[in-house]
């Protein structure tokens, strides 16, 4: 009962925060934080200790820490299923970490039709925890949708000067890549009813089911683009950009973090569970999809003059190795994938935090209005320089961690791609430095119109620093959380064979 | 009391963290306390171990602080080995550098920024310290990107300047060129030795891998490129001229003292590797020569006090690189120490003469202060003699190791050695001259502090006499292949002594005596050019700009509207057109629909009746 619960809970707060409008201005960001708070409690309690839970589906036990299951459409085989692992429990913790950001970082920045808003921002959490958790793919492409919708809404109105471009792109994109996927998805579950004589959309069963190697392959193509698109990799990544540009900055925070780790999470749960024969054959093309992402954005990184735009492309670069890991497919480079996931969202989310301060205080996001700003601003510039940084791969911080785990799985697998791929670590110096440079050093170029990081801000973003140092300092809390998921799924995609 | 270890690097971590989080806005006196302080307890807490170890069995030992990562068969801990080369390396960084800490509370005294500076300096020693005294080679990865850091941040200390945060994102971005190297080198050795420990990775390197095979091969060329990144060698030596950009105290901590020896002391630690990859190992050698000749030529042409020390630098880290080449591991650990005293002390002192000069750097803008700056005076005397190694120096003794050994391998290295020791000469005693003797161009207030005059004195001491030290390094190398040469006196160590000395008398004829006419010679129609060429560093900065940094910059600004946009943006202009093709169909008119429908019919039996 825990699970749905989590996702009633921000469901339900998430409309009262937009009913609370109308009593008063403010109450929409307090019922923001006061259902983020009863959600956090949730998890916490979560009751993971007792139980390993068993789904038995085609004979072989799963276990998973927390599962919930009813029937929905009986008639299709549709349950309202859903299952809680330990990678699923390390993404759900950072979507309401992350939420709390998106919440702090709009508290003073937002300031027309706040209930509306933070109604957006909570069903947006409550959609992609629900990816998070769904093992039925009809319920996942539900809340897939449902994370996708709100979203629309907190880019078109509340964004900036050309937010309704943006907005319409970021819908487009997503759209025909979720139709591949529905599609896909359908077939799935038509060439399972040929062959068992039973509808069903539920994960365990669609598992193992024997397929043509050729429709394989469409299927598996038809979800690994939805994920990718939503991840996002060369060359389906052009929508991220402009939709960070233009989003509100909780926005941002909430895409950047949360949002991005879905297609992740996705290729890692779905893609290569389902087909992984089919994986198997494309790993090397998609393996040479991650490592020109990775250095590709890199670049165009460094040519960005609008600071969220550069922060944007190094979020492709980063995502890159998650697909990179993901294909290597072996614990080293799976773990990396992970530690990767929960510090980009956290190193992303930071430096889109200070890109929206920033902008709150200059009225500019572009880095040649910018310069000098240390002198004015030590607090927020320190901490920028903290999340460039981690951004740039510095060892004791998260991010490494993930980024040479990813490189030295991949390294066991294909030496040239990890090797290309780690000349990122002359690159990512190349863009964060010079961000570093032309915003906060030099000599003073514009003033700012507000005053430095206050104790709200503070507070934010330092837990974000320890959150960073702890992922790079002490990565073994973690691991072991994720390890028993991720040495799961590996048993059940024999065929993908760590090589 | 070796229990103290983990202690060593902690403390200055933990001064670090102090000093960050102070509010910086108005300096607190306690700043250069906290920021001296904490070295001086980790060099204290140093020479408590030090003395316990050397007294006793001299094993080494091993302190284990906990886990940083396990998975499969990765497993990292927070592991501190100590043993003779460590030890040797703690002494370096704790005593250099709390004598550095000191002269920088009184150099940086009326800085406004002085709390950041000792944030930045105590970071820096700590993550020196973690790379000196790391077991395994993530953790030393750690301490080495650290390092990059803290002399990212310092460089870039007074940022209001432009030029100084160009000069640190240079140095941080070249040597993170040679990181990279050694990160796929971690990897290599990791998928085939199955771990990262370092003593237990030699131990696997001499058994499983045979004498020049690809394997210790490749692996050695990529941990020779960080090193060489880290400790600006050729090819990836343009930053550290460009690195004096930070605060002179700086600049004789990390760009003289530590963080740029850190190469040398990653192929001293992995010198198992290299024995096995013969022509890797030679390259190191030869990548020395080429480096001490072409820095110190570059020396011979510089105008900036700070510039000639930095070339200095890179040419003597040259002689390091050539001893752990021809397999003077030993020399190259003791020439590593003796050049930590002398080119602190004279960056020191470089520094004691640039804060009374109101931040002049040029040396023809000096002159005369022989009288009115007498501990800057005895500082470089003594400095410069041990940097040219002339006779009963610290440097004579280190250097001296390094050629003899080098002519057993090789006498045509030797010989280069041999001239770029005669090239020192000169342009050591060039520095000193033209600042100290001669007419006073100035009039200056000296005023010294004690916490700038009693580093200057005690680096002095050691400059002199830190040849005497013995350090124990016996247990850790292979010995040399004939040591009694060392003994011997005949022409070869004859020539060796008397070439640092020769150079020294050319620059008593051009720069004291005037006895030849520098004038003359610099702007000789031939000599001319190869003085610019000397004095721009051999022009590979320019090189390097039309190679890399010009066609990056085009191609990323050509590209930054993301030419994969514009295939997207074709789709939407297409199906827009579509689109307008379609709704101009869409006219209202009957007539237009009722004769589009006849037409159609019209060619719908047309098809029928000719198919």
């Amino acid at each position: 009962m825990m699970l749905p619960a989590l996702m009633a809970v921000l469901v339900l707060g998430g409309f009262t925060a937009w009913f609370s409008e109308s009593k008063n201005q403010f109450a929409p960001r307090w019922v923001a934080i006061i259902t983020l708070i009863i959600a956090a409690l949730l998890l916490v309690t979560l009751d993971r200790g007792a139980g390993q839970i068993e789904i038995v589906s085609t004979g072989v036990p799963q276990k998973w820490l927390a599962a919930f299951y009813r029937p929905w459409i009986p008639r299709f085989g549709i349950g309202f299923h859903l299952a809680l692992d330990g990678l699923s429990l390390l993404l759900i913790a950072l979507t309401i970490l992350l939420g709390f950001m998106a919440v702090s970082c709009s508290w003073t920045e937002i300031s027309h039709r706040q209930g509306f808003f933070f109604f957006n921002i909570l069903i947006c959490l409550a959609g992609t925890v629900g990816v998070f958790l769904a093992v039925d793919l009809f319920l996942l492409f539900f809340f897939w949708e449902l994370m996708i919708i709100p979203m629309y809404f907190l880019i078109s109105i509340w964004g900036h000067e050309n937010r309704t471009y943006a907005a319409i792109k970021f819908v487009i994109f997503t759209q025909v890549s979720s139709l591949l996927m529905l599609v896909s998805m359908i077939a799935l579950v038509l060439i399972n009813h040929a062959s068992s004589g039973e509808y069903s959309f539920d994960y365990f069963k669609l598992q193992n089911i024997p397929l043509d190697p050729d429709m394989a392959f469409w299927l598996m193509l038809g979800f690994f683009v939805a994920f990718t698109v939503k991840l996002p990799a060369v060359p389906f990544h052009t929508w991220l950009p402009d939709a960070h540009t233009q989003a509100p900055t909780g926005g941002s925070v909430i895409l950047a973090g949360v949002m991005l780790k879905t297609g992740a999470y996705g290729l890692l749960r779905f893609v290569i569970v389902l087909f992984p024969e089919a994986a198997h054959q494309f790993a090397p093309i998609a393996m040479l999809l991650g490592a020109v992402s990775v250095l590709y954005a890199a670049m165009m990184a460094y040519a960005q003059t609008d600071l969220k735009r550069l922060i944007a492309y190094t979020s492709i670069s980063h995502m890159g190795f998650i697909l990179l890991g993901i294909f290597s497919w072996n614990l080293l480079a799976l773990q990396g994938v992970v530690m990767t996931m929960l510090a980009h969202g956290i190193s992303a989310a930071a430096l889109f935090m200070i890109a929206g301060a920033l902008q709150e205080r200059l009225h500019s996001r572009e880095i040649d209005y910018m310069g000098g700003l240390w002198a004015l601003l030590p607090r927020l510039s320190a901490l920028a320089l903290f999340f460039a940084m981690a951004s740039l791969g510095l060892p004791g911080l998260g991010n490494f961690v993930g980024e040479f785990l990813v490189l030295l799985g991949a390294f066991k697998v294909n030496i040239l791609l990890s090797s290309v791929a780690a000349i990122v670590l002359i690159l990512a110096p190349v863009y964060a430095l010079a961000m570093m440079q032309k915003t906060f050093y030099g000599p003073l170029k514009n003033q700012s119109t507000m005053g430095d990081f206050k104790r709200h801000e503070l507070i934010s973003l330092g837990l974000l620093v320890l959150a960073c140092l702890w992922l790079g300092l002490y990565p073994k809390t973690i691991l072991d959380i994720s390890a028993p998921a991720l040495q799961q799924e590996m048993q059940n995609s024999v065929a993908m064979k760590p090589r | 009391m070796l229990e103290l270890l983990v202690w060593v690097p902690l403390i200055p971590f933990l001064g670090f963290l102090i000093l960050v989080l102070t509010p910086q806005k108005n300096s607190p006196a306690f700043a250069p306390w906290i920021g001296a302080g904490s070295v001086g307890v980790s060099g204290l807490l140093v020479a408590i171990i030090g003395y316990q170890f050397l007294h006793g069995t001299m094993q080494p030992y091993h302190a284990m602080l906990g886990s940083w990562l396990a998975i499969d068969d990765l497993a990292i801990p927070y592991g501190f080995y100590l043993d003779a080369l460590s030890l040797t390396m703690l002494f370096v960084v704790t005593g250099v550098g709390f004598l550095i800490h000191v002269y920088s509370a009184g150099f940086m005294a009326d800085d406004p920024g002085v709390t950041r500076f000792f944030a930045y300096m105590n970071l820096f020693v700590a993550a020196m310290l973690v790379l000196v005294l790391a077991d395994n080679l993530l953790l030393l990865y750690l301490g080495w990107e650290g390092v990059g850091l803290g002399s990212y941040l310092l460089i870039g200390f007074w940022y209001e300047d432009a030029n100084n945060g160009y000069a640190a994102r240079k140095a941080f971005v070249i040597t993170r060129i040679g990181d990279t190297a050694m990160a796929i080198g971690l990897f290599l050795l990791f998928t085939h030795l199955h771990t990262l420990d370092i003593q237990e990775l030699m131990l696997r390197v001499t058994r499983q891998w045979p004498v020049g095979s690809w394997l210790p091969i490749t692996a050695a060329a990529l941990l020779l490129g960080s090193a060489a990144g880290k400790s600006a060698q050729l090819p990836l030596q343009t930053w550290l001229p460009d690195a004096m950009a930070g605060p002179t105290p700086v600049s004789a901590l990390i760009h003289a003292a530590t963080m740029v020896t850190a190469g040398v002391y990653l192929i001293a630690r992995t010198h198992s590797l290299f024995i096995l990859a013969p022509p890797i190992q030679f390259g190191v050698a030869i990548i020395g020569t080429l480096t001490l000749l072409m820095a110190g030529c570059a020396a011979l042409a510089q105008t900036d006090i700070k510039r000639i020390l930095a070339y200095s630098t890179i040419s003597q880290i040259g002689y390091m690189f050539l001893a752990l080449g021809v397999g003077a591991w030993s020399s190259a650990i003791f020439h590593l120490l003796t050049h930590a005293f002398f080119k602190a002390l004279l960056f020191l002192a470089a520094g004691a003469v640039i804060f009374c000069f109101h931040h002049e750097h040029n040396i023809f803008k000096m002159g005369g202060l022989r009288k009115t700056m007498p501990i800057a005076f005895w500082s470089f005397m003594i400095g410069s003699a041990a940097l040219s190694a002339l006779p009963f120096t610290a440097g004579f003794y280190s250097k001296h190791e390094i050629l003899l050994a080098t002519f057993q391998v090789s006498p045509v290295l030797w010989m280069a050695g041999c001239l770029g020791a005669l090239i020192t000469g000169i342009y050591s005693f060039r520095l000193v001259f033209v600042v100290f003797f001669g007419a006073q161009s100035h009039k200056i207030e000296t005023k010294l502090g004690w916490q700038m005059s009693i580093p200057l004195g005690v680096l002095s001491i050691l400059a002199v006499f830190g040849g005497m030290l013995q350090i124990p390094l016996a247990s850790i190398f292979p010995a040399l292949l004939n040591t009694d040469i060392q003994q011997s006196f005949n022409a070869v160590s004859v020539i060796t002594v008397a070439a640092p000395v020769i150079g020294l008398l050319i620059a008593v004829l051009f720069y004291l005596t005037g006895s030849f006419s520098v004038q003359q010679f610099a702007n000789h129609s031939l000599l001319k050019p190869i003085r610019l060429f000397f004095l721009s560093g051999w022009a590979i900065d320019a090189l390097y700009d039309y190679l890399f940094i010009r066609p990056f910059k085009a191609i990323t600004s050509l590209n930054k509207n993301d030419v994969i946009d514009g295939v997207y943006a074709c789709i939407a202009e297409f199906s827009q057109n579509l689109h307008r093709v379609a709704s101009a169909s869409q006219t209202g008119r009957v007539r237009w629909y009722a004769s589009s429908m006849v037409l159609g019919t019209v060619v719908i039996i047309a098809i029928g009746l000719l198919s």
